[in-house]
């Protein structure tokens, strides 16, 4: 309960002297504490959309729980800190969050620059514009001389500038601090277009007054993929992080899901064994118990469940896997072997 | 101290008087202590700074002001830029935004501040009543939230791009804002501008001449109506003189609605309606206060001299409520402009915006951004009150 | 008319009884004033109609009222719509509603639904009581406190000051806070909440110790200063236990807080901090010793050149940078300290203005008593500075209170926040979602701002007698 917190403001405060080496390592920090503080962002549905009793939903939340699963075998123990885009990477920085789990691209100069390790990625995105329909257009390259609402900030708003020099089509942004702004603003009529990572677009349509009178052009002009985050330095929380995703993607791959896990308890496959941790001693080498792979999966669920559940076609935003399938299926979700 | 420990003291032998009692040294030592605390402070947050930044493998420094922002901006009257311009382009159209707003946020203000003050104290009772609401209304609502109910509330439910309400010569008014016509300016056009500036420099001196014949003989001369025919004169000869150089183009339909002409954004008019209303009503107090802090003998005595209510109040009682009003008047032009900040909760590219918003986020470099964009504002604070001080002195001395 | 000059009339008309053959012994009674003068009519002719220009004036402000008064009036009440359960209730027949097209109205039903929000935040509802109770609590000190004829100012004072925050503190976020030792290195003792108050007695043992050196140093005699600090020291400890009790209550973090709670949080907060900040900025900058004026300058020139939200971005941005390691404040203590420091410079040149308007006689005497300059401080000059500014404080606690607002931008759910949040809920998006919305808060805000600018205006009709 917030109790490191205030000795460690009231310490720093009263004495001035830093307090304990709390960033040494993170694992034992989450686990001192108790919980897994995990940044998210303020309000996108399907990744990290806060109900009206503050309970989180999506699939950026779902990741952060399995973290918390695999440490404390508890999904319940991590606390969301919604951010906005400004915040995200001091927030992460100055150890304020443990991990940053907030649809953020994965950038070269995010990766180099910033002191920042991206463990993964949870959902390959490009971004895409929506319109309104009675616009008749067809085709990104019909938008020459439009008015295009964006977030500031961020990847998308360099990839349209790009996009429409690179075309040479003329157009006005008008870029707004916060995602719901730009729905606004959008809603309005301010602009002509919406420009966001395509999952962005299915997810805001939904809070359009009539969703059905936009559609979203077929053009992605950018690779955005998205994944969790977390401080440069500390190699066994990034591990941690990092396989968690690929516990949840080799699950899928290896047919063990939420629904089947305890009679997959008793499995005799090999990669199966060594995933859910009756075989070998996997979790020890990363700090863990040894079913922690098996707690994500029975507290969280697969790769497939937690799309499905959250994104997929029969939730509101109604994405298909698409590129996010098994890499065996055609997609580009991918795990190295647990081996 | 009684007489009688003094005598114990030999001359040559110091008074054994605590030090702490010594204010002298008392305040050394306080001074002393501050000092290094706040040194010591300083260097607190400068160390752990560095040892953040440097753990987190953050660049520093102001390199980044010479990269390309590769970002577009919407506004930018002035200045040239593009998305291959650099972030130091980025800062400098941030500033022309916000000094933009700034000025005909003043501008606005002031105008409707003087109307409201001067209302508020009219003998007629309807016009002083809504003036009171007026003011304390404005002044009792949030600016943020002002802002927010003319862009969202009001300039929002505007018709979509398509549907634009003609205004005729004025232009198209929609949801993206008005697109007036936009003055195009051929050859020979410089000549009217030139001719605006002789026309102010020769009312200038033509004032001049009247008020010294004025002090002189007692005559007056119609300066005000002399003046305005050669400000807006002069420019209208050199343009039918110069064959009538400047055209207007005008916003045409497209599919996205009006395009071409000047598009003048919303979220600037939403700002500057705001910005100048809400300060308004405080300069309406001001204004007001001022007034009333001129002696009442003194109207009654213009009265008496023959002088009707409006040229009394402009001639005798403005001129002395003026020194009581400006110091405050510049708080108030102080607050409009760092008000403007406030362009970043609806996307106008001010400096706090663009520069301490966009540029900060895709660069992380906060410490510098946010380090120069206050320091801009503290700059702009400090000449503004160094004018204004400077302007108070003038008014003083005209005190007799 | 009095008897004498009835005596003098009749006099008169006795002397003069041959020339005039009658005098009318009583005056007429005077004619009503004609209706034109008296009455509304006459009201009007005076204060309307005097004059071509003021009629003029008159008539445009009539047009004025027209043009906004009926919009405004139909738009609130007689074409709003107060019941119904969600967007389809306040929309017309082209947005799917059942409304007659083009109508425009405010959709009340949306603020019910979301009122509990708009106060709350998301503070959980089990646990409601506790915020509506530091409400009751809240007002019930500051009532008293504000009428001046109520007695027990001091005792109020203390409550408001001393108790009030405390129990606030421990009501809103459920108090049982744990502490870790801050002080010895962990090799001696392990971190846990005993080592805390170990660490906590060598604090004060240090604190106690270097006061008495420096006393001493100087020749002084260090009792009373330690004595001090050791009350002082005490109360904060006791402080600090209360807030680590276990009460039994649901831990509820800050991020749930929002709505007009939040804003009141950081208003009272902030103008609770920023006065005794005031206070010592101002003697600061009245000082004579050159260093502290110019730190004290310094600081006042600089928050009051800046814009509040930039103040902001610094908190939530840069001061997590500036913090050691691992040192981490929650965002709404970051959001608090900058409006703090903020409104401390306001509050310093408010104080400043009651410094310089006490008569310098004033310093002179209690200087000729004898006493010290905090004495003198203590005793004569602020009880009288501080009456003066009470008009000040308050409008600068208007001016944070509607500040507070700026607090959403950088993400915080205050109340405006939170409206702000609610226009993405698809379920109430109409086209009036917005105004609605914000006339709602601008009602709010305008009823508190309002009550507290009369609330100055009387305070300062009351102290302007006397003085001067």
């Amino acid at each position: 309960m917030n109790k490191k917190i205030l000795s460690a403001a009231l310490g720093a405060a009263a004495m001035g002297v830093a307090t304990t080496a709390a960033s040494a390592a993170t694992l034992d920090d989450v686990k001192a504490k108790g919980f897994v503080q995990c940044g998210v962002s303020q309000g996108l549905p399907g990744f990290s959309n806060p109900d009206s009793a503050g309970n989180w939903t999506g699939l950026d939340v779902d990741l952060c729980r399995g973290i918390a699963a695999a440490v404390f075998g508890d999904d319940t123990k991590v606390k969301f800190v919604p951010l906005s885009a400004k915040e995200r990477f001091t927030a992460l920085q100055s150890g304020e969050v443990d991990v940053l789990s907030r649809n953020t691209t994965w950038t070269m100069s995010r990766d180099t620059t910033l002191g920042l390790n991206f463990a993964g990625v949870n959902y390959y995105d490009g971004q895409g514009f929506m319109v309104r329909n009675d616009l008749g257009v067809k085709s990104a390259l019909e938008l020459s001389g439009a008015s295009v609402c964006t977030n500031t900030g961020t990847t998308t708003e360099l990839n349209v500038a790009d996009y429409f020099r690179a075309n040479k089509l003329e157009y006005e942004i008008v870029a707004f601090e916060k995602a719901d702004e730009v729905v606004a603003a959008y809603d309005a009529g301010r602009c002509d277009v919406y420009t966001t990572d395509q999952s962005g677009l299915y997810a805001q349509r939904l809070k359009l007054t009539n969703p059905n009178d936009h559609q979203v052009l077929p053009e992605i002009i950018s690779k955005e993929p998205l994944g969790p985050v977390v401080r440069q330095g500390d190699d066994q929380w990034f591990n941690i992080v990092k396989w968690v995703h690929f516990a949840m993607v080799n699950a899928e791959e290896l047919g063990v899901s939420k629904a089947n896990i305890g009679e997959m308890m008793s499995s005799d496959n090999p990669g199966i064994k060594r995933l859910l941790g009756t075989e070998g001693e996997f979790g020890a080498a990363l700090g863990l118990g040894n079913d922690w792979a098996a707690n994500v999966i029975k507290l969280v669920g697969n790769y497939a469940e937690v799309f499905e559940a959250n994104v997929g076609p029969d939730t509101p935003l109604k994405i298909s896997r698409g590129v996010n399938d098994l890499w065996s299926r055609g997609g580009l979700q991918y795990a190295p072997p647990i081996r | 101290m009684s007489g009688e420990v003094v005598s114990t003291h030999s001359i040559d032998e110091k008074p054994k008087v605590a030090l702490l009692n010594n204010p002298k040294v008392r305040g050394g030592i306080v001074q002393a202590a501050l000092l290094i605390f706040i040194i010591w402070l300083i260097y607190n947050m400068v160390n752990n700074a560095a040892i953040n930044l440097a753990k987190a493998g953050i660049a520093s420094g102001f390199d980044f002001l010479n990269r390309a922002a590769g970002f577009g901006l919407n506004f930018s009257p002035f200045i040239e830029y593009t998305e291959t311009s650099t972030y130091g382009t980025v800062y400098w159209v941030g500033l022309q935004n916000t000094l933009i707003l700034a000025v005909l946020g003043v501008f606005f203000a002031t105008i409707i501040g003087f109307l409201v003050g001067v209302a508020r104290l009219s003998s007629n009772w309807v016009i002083a009543k809504i003036a009171y609401w007026y003011v304390e209304i404005l002044r009792n609502i949030p600016l943020l939230l002002q802002i927010f109910i003319w862009y969202k509330g009001v300039l929002a439910t505007l018709p979509g791009k398509r549907d634009s309400i003609d205004l005729g010569f004025v232009g198209q008014l929609n949801a993206a804002g008005l697109y007036a016509p936009k003055p195009v300016f051929a050859a020979g056009a410089s000549w009217i501008f030139w001719a605006f500036l002789a026309g102010i420099a020769i009312t200038w001196f033509i004032g001049r001449w009247a008020h010294k014949r004025q002090m002189a003989t007692g005559q007056q001369f119609p300066i005000f109506l002399t003046g305005l025919g050669l400000i807006l004169g002069l420019p209208l000869l050199a343009y039918l003189l110069t064959g009538m150089p400047v055209s207007f183009e005008y916003p045409v339909a497209g599919n996205f609605g009006p395009r071409g002409g000047m598009q003048v954004i919303p979220e600037f008019i939403a700002l500057w309606i705001a910005l100048s209303t809400y300060t308004a009503a405080f300069i309406a107090e001001i204004v007001r206060a001022g007034i009333l802090a001129v002696n009442k003998g003194q109207s009654e005595a213009s009265y008496a001299l023959g002088l009707r209510p409006g040229p009394a109040l402009r001639l005798v009682i403005i001129p002395q409520a003026l020194r009581v009003i400006i110091p405050p008047l510049t708080s108030q032009y102080l607050n409009l402009t760092k008000n403007s900040s406030l362009a970043v909760a609806i996307a106008y590219p001010d400096l706090t915006a663009v520069f301490a918003g966009t540029a900060l986020n895709q660069t992380g470099q906060a410490v510098e951004i946010l380090l120069m964009t206050m320091l801009t504002y503290l700059a702009l604070s400090l000449i503004t009150s160094m004018f204004m001080n400077w302007y108070n002195a003038k008014m003083a001395l005209v005190e007799r | 008319m009095s008897d004498t000059d009835s005596q003098t009339a009749l006099h008169r008309a006795e002397a003069g009884a041959l020339e005039i053959a009658y005098v009318r012994e009583q005056l007429v009674e005077p004619l009503p004033a004609p209706a034109s003068e008296v009455g509304v009519i006459g009201w009007m002719r005076k204060n309307l109609f005097n004059g071509w220009f003021n009629t003029l004036l008159t008539l445009f402000a009539l047009w004025l009222l027209y043009l906004i008064l009926p919009g405004v009036l139909n738009f609130t009440i007689f074409n709003a719509v107060w019941s119904g359960t969600d967007r389809l209730a306040c929309s017309d027949i082209n947005q799917g509603g059942e409304l007659y097209e083009g109508w425009k109205g405010a959709c009340w039903p949306y603020i019910g639904a979301y009122f509990k929000q708009f106060i709350f935040g998301r503070y959980p509802d089990p646990e409601l009581w506790r915020p509506i109770l530091v409400f009751i609590l809240f007002f019930a000190g500051l009532i008293p406190m504000l009428i001046p004829s109520v007695p027990f100012k001091r005792e109020t004072i203390i409550y408001m000051l001393g108790i009030f925050p405390l129990v606030a503190f421990i009501l809103l976020t459920g108090g049982n806070i744990g502490y870790n030792g801050f002080l010895l290195p962990g090799a001696i003792m392990a971190d846990s909440e005993l080592k805390f108050w170990v660490d906590y007695l060598i604090l004060t043992a240090i604190i106690c110790a270097v006061v008495h050196f420096i006393v001493r140093g100087m020749d002084g005699d260090s009792r009373r200063p330690i004595i001090l600090t050791l009350i002082c020291m005490g109360l904060l400890g006791v402080v600090l236990f209360i807030a680590s009790v276990d009460f039994g209550l649901t831990f509820v973090e800050t991020p749930q807080w929002g709505g007009f709670m939040m804003t009141l949080v950081i208003a009272v907060t902030g103008i609770a901090a920023s006065l005794p900040l005031g206070i010592a900025l101002a003697l600061g900058r009245r000082s004579d010793m050159p260093v502290v004026k110019l730190l004290s300058v310094v600081f006042i020139e600089f928050w009051r050149g800046v814009p509040l939200i930039t103040v902001l971005f610094m908190s939530s941005v840069l001061l997590p940078l500036f913090l050691p390691d691992g040192v981490t404040f929650d965002k709404l203590l970051r959001a608090l300290i900058g409006v703090a420091l903020f409104s401390a410079a306001y509050m310093a040149e408010v104080v400043r203005g009651g410094l310089q308007a006490i008569p310098k006689g004033q310093y002179e005497g209690a200087m000729a008593l004898g006493l010290s300059y905090w004495q003198m401080m203590q005793k004569i000059i602020l009880p009288q500075a501080l009456k003066i500014v009470i008009p000040g404080i308050v409008n600068t606690f208007i001016g944070l209170f509607k500040d507070t607002t700026l607090v959403s931008i950088i993400g915080l759910l205050d109340f405006l926040g939170m409206i702000n949040l609610s226009h993405s809920d698809s379920l109430w998006a109409t086209p009036v979602q917005a105004i609605t919305s914000y006339i709602f808060c601008a009602f709010i805000f305008f009823l508190f701002c309002y009550g507290m600018a009369r609330y100055s205006n009387y305070m300062e009709r009351r102290l302007d007698t006397g003085h001067r």
